[in-house]
């Protein structure tokens, strides 16, 4: 077998491997429990609390958290907008890179806020390395954010009533210092020692072999790239992001970031399971999200190593694949596994260029992000998976004719409005925000940098990207204008919060409701059965709702190519 | 909601001293016992250093050409084409790429010629080229510097990068190691 297939297997196995034990340590933090960390945060998390005035041993309502979810992000908000609209003379700008305008830091400021990282900018010139750090520590923060909204849901789910889940801030800071700083420091060591850069001092004048002056860019590097993919921002720190030579200098870095991407999605489904004490369901939802995950990722795989036919036909040795927008070192195969792993999680980091791959494999990117569950992002990818098994439950009891329960619950009716409304926000965002772009070509269609079919797939991917938070790109579009900054700018503050706060919502819900216990005549929820009925509801809830604009898009694309 | 400002503030100020501050300087720290003391891998040649992960452009045909770049192996930015696979403009390209290749290696036919050196880079700083891309070269880098083929095929051999631990990922070339090696030759 070939090593670049080897690659990709060892890729998947690793994750796995870590992620069972991970999971197990998540559980643990979040149920309050002894872990080997606390001798050293414990005094460092108690002096936090003292100073911010926090009781960290306080329990709130759902809503009480959701409130303190949206205060703490506006202050992100508010903070990164000073920030980067100042970096001129701020410090920490050894490049004298300019302050970003007022429509551009909206946007940025939002997208990385929301766990998007859209980028209508590059890390060269766009932002000074004090925006970088603020962006690295939005980076933290927004993926603190997603988990502890999936607490919520663990804490509501678990067996009994509850009326109280936590409290935001101190599972917030506990996320940050116990699960997300320890992880980034090994990972930002071993991508130190793979080659990554970390240094304060801006462009380095260096002179080529053939004598020709060359500047390139550097700067803390092996700090940002960590978070960036363990918090599944997928934020780049170059233009380029992770097919840039300083960002994922060879084929073990890159295999470090895929590992980390993938890493905190897969042990949250399992620490999940830990956390309401049902370990089959975990199992059940992990082979679910398996099979989409793997779905799309192969035919990637195939297609991206097989090579772009229209190449072949020109007569050349096309044995690498399609090589455009890749590099060699990592070749064409991981490059194809990379866009749907990006994609299926919310990251969004490429190490190819998107809107230079085959058709069929930009669709497979864009279901990934229509979908949006297969894993998903840190914590909303449980929050998104959670809204189709209300939905799966709901049908399944109306087949079998029971009143449908969930883990002891009844579903009721304002439980399936709320999961009705975000199942149905995800296409409305997609296909509104491009039906607007298109209406408007005086916007939008200068922008473009393919013509064709392939151009309507760059709208269309830049707001399915905006509206699953993910990030990646068809990065040809001309997209910082203001009407891409403002449209994707809100787009992506609905595709974020409504999604927390519905399942949370819910969950509470469900919480609150009296605990039935299990009868011969429960419907199973830990079967591989309904995990197939959930899989349906998946197919034709989130898949089907996006098939008009793909045949528009991607299936014209490859039907008419020559 | 009141109730939640001031703990909010304090408790941003709070991480942003451990996330962007503390975090960070621990990872200068860790960057100073690396071999490019955290400049990344660096080459060192004749009292010159190189970056040996940035690629350079080589079209001089006495030196093993890198790959084409959609921004001119410009560091100081980053880029691919973005151009999609069926546009027609990028084919063209294509094609006038390879009847370059074809002109400046006289003797070689089309089949030999792999698609990384007809196709740009998604970076723009790609410092590799594919074995296949080093080995196409070499008859015209031969006759140039009046070299024996056989001499460069063994050099690239021994420039070859193999699979990382021999499993994992493709084998490859660095174009700038590769064309030192080449200067050294003599």
């Amino acid at each position: 077998m070939n090593t670049e297939i080897i690659g990709i297997l060892a890729m998947f196995l690793i994750t796995l491997l870590l992620a069972l034990p991970l999971g197990k340590y998540i559980a643990r933090v979040y149920d309050g429990q002894r872990t080997f960390l606390d001798p050293v945060l414990g005094p460092l998390e108690r002096l936090f609390f003292r100073i911010s005035g926090v009781d960290p041993a306080e329990s709130w309502s759902w809503q009480k958290n959701l409130v303190a979810l949206l205060v703490i992000n506006l202050v992100w908000f508010l903070l990164g907008m000073f920030i980067l609209m100042n970096m001129a003379w701020l410090p920490l700008n050894p490049d004298h890179n300019p302050s970003q305008g007022a429509h551009l830091a909206f946007n940025t400021t939002i997208s990385f806020l929301v766990n998007c990282n859209l980028q209508h900018y590059s890390g060269e010139s766009g932002v000074s390395y004090l925006g970088q750090l603020y962006l690295m520590f939005l980076q933290f923060t927004t993926a603190a954010t997603g988990m502890v909204g999936a607490v919520l849901l663990f804490r509501a789910l678990r067996k009994g009533t509850h009326k109280t889940f936590g409290n935001f801030f101190s599972d917030y800071l506990k996320t940050c210092t116990r699960i997300l700083l320890p992880l980034s420091l090994i990972m930002g060591i071993m991508l130190l020692f793979s080659g990554t850069p970390m240094t304060m001092e801006g462009k380095q004048q260096t002179i080529g072999l053939r004598g020709d002056t060359m500047q390139v860019s550097t700067g803390p590097v092996a700090a940002f790239v960590p978070i960036k993919h363990l918090g599944t921002n997928g934020g780049g720190f170059f233009g380029t992001n992770s097919a840039h030579p300083l960002e994922n200098p060879g084929y073990g870095s890159n295999m470090i970031e895929m590992v980390a991407q993938m890493l905190i999605p897969f042990a949250m489904v399992f620490a999940f399971g830990i956390f309401i004490r049902r370990k089959r369901m975990a199992w059940v939802i992990f082979g679910v999200m398996t099979l989409g995950f793997l779905a799309l990722a192969i035919p990637n795989t195939y297609m991206e190593a097989k090579g772009n036919p229209a190449i072949a036909h020109m007569g050349i040795d096309n044995s690498l694949g399609n090589m455009e927008g890749k590099e060699v070192r990592l070749g064409a195969a991981a490059a194809g596994y990379w866009s749907i792993a990006t994609t299926v999680i919310s990251t969004g980091s490429i190490n190819s260029m998107h809107d230079s791959h085959m058709p069929l494999s930009g669709m497979n990117e864009l279901l990934a992000m229509m979908i949006n569950c297969f894993y998903g992002g840190c914590g909303v990818g449980i929050l998104n998976y959670f809204i189709f098994i209300i939905l799966a439950v709901f049908i399944s009891g109306l087949m079998v004719g029971r009143t449908p329960e969930f883990l002891g619950k009844k579903i009721e009716a304002r439980e399936m409005k709320i999961a009705m409304i975000i199942a149905l926000l995800h296409p409305l965002l997609i296909l509104a925000g491009t039906a607007l772009a298109t209406a408007f070509p005086q916007y939008t269609s200068g922008t473009l940098n393919n013509p064709g079919f392939h151009g309507f797939s760059e709208i269309l991917y830049e707001y399915t990207s905006s509206a699953a938070n993910n990030g990646s790109g068809f990065e040809g579009l001309g997209d910082n204008t203001p009407w891409w900054n403002i449209t994707t700018g809100f787009v992506l503050i609905l595709g974020r919060y409504l999604p927390i706060i519905g399942p949370v919502a819910i969950a509470g819900i469900l919480g609150g409701k009296k605990y039935i216990p299990e009868s011969a005549g429960t419907l199973q929820t830990d079967t591989p059965t309904f995990g197939f009925m959930t899989l349906a509801v998946i197919a034709i809830v989130a898949a089907l709702a996006f098939f008009p604009a793909l045949t528009l898009g991607p299936i014209a694309e490859c039907f008419s190519s020559k | 909601m009141k109730q939640f400002l001031w703990p909010s503030i304090k408790l941003t100020l709070l991480s942003l001293v451990l996330l962007s501050g503390l975090y960070t300087l621990i990872l200068l720290g860790f960057a100073r016992l690396t071999p490019g003391k955290g400049k990344g891998e660096m080459i060192e040649w004749k009292g010159k250093t190189y970056y040996a992960n940035i690629g350079q452009s080589f079209t001089d045909d006495r030196y093993f050409w890198s790959r084409p770049s959609a921004v001119g192996y410009n560091a100081a930015g980053s880029g691919g084409s973005n151009k999609g696979p069926n546009n027609p403009e990028f084919l063209q390209t294509v094609k006038d790429r390879i009847d370059t290749f074809l002109v400046h290696n006289p003797g070689i036919n089309r089949a030999q010629i792999p698609v990384d050196m007809v196709t740009a880079s998604g970076s723009g700083l790609d410092p590799n080229i594919s074995l296949q891309a080093a080995r196409v070269q070499a008859s015209r880098i031969a006759r140039l510097r009046g070299i024996p083929e056989a001499s460069l095929v063994a050099l690239i051999d021994k420039q070859t990068e193999k699979p990382l631990l021999g499993l994992f990922g493709p084998a490859k070339l660095n174009v700038l190691r590769l064309n030192i090696a080449l200067d050294d030759l003599k």
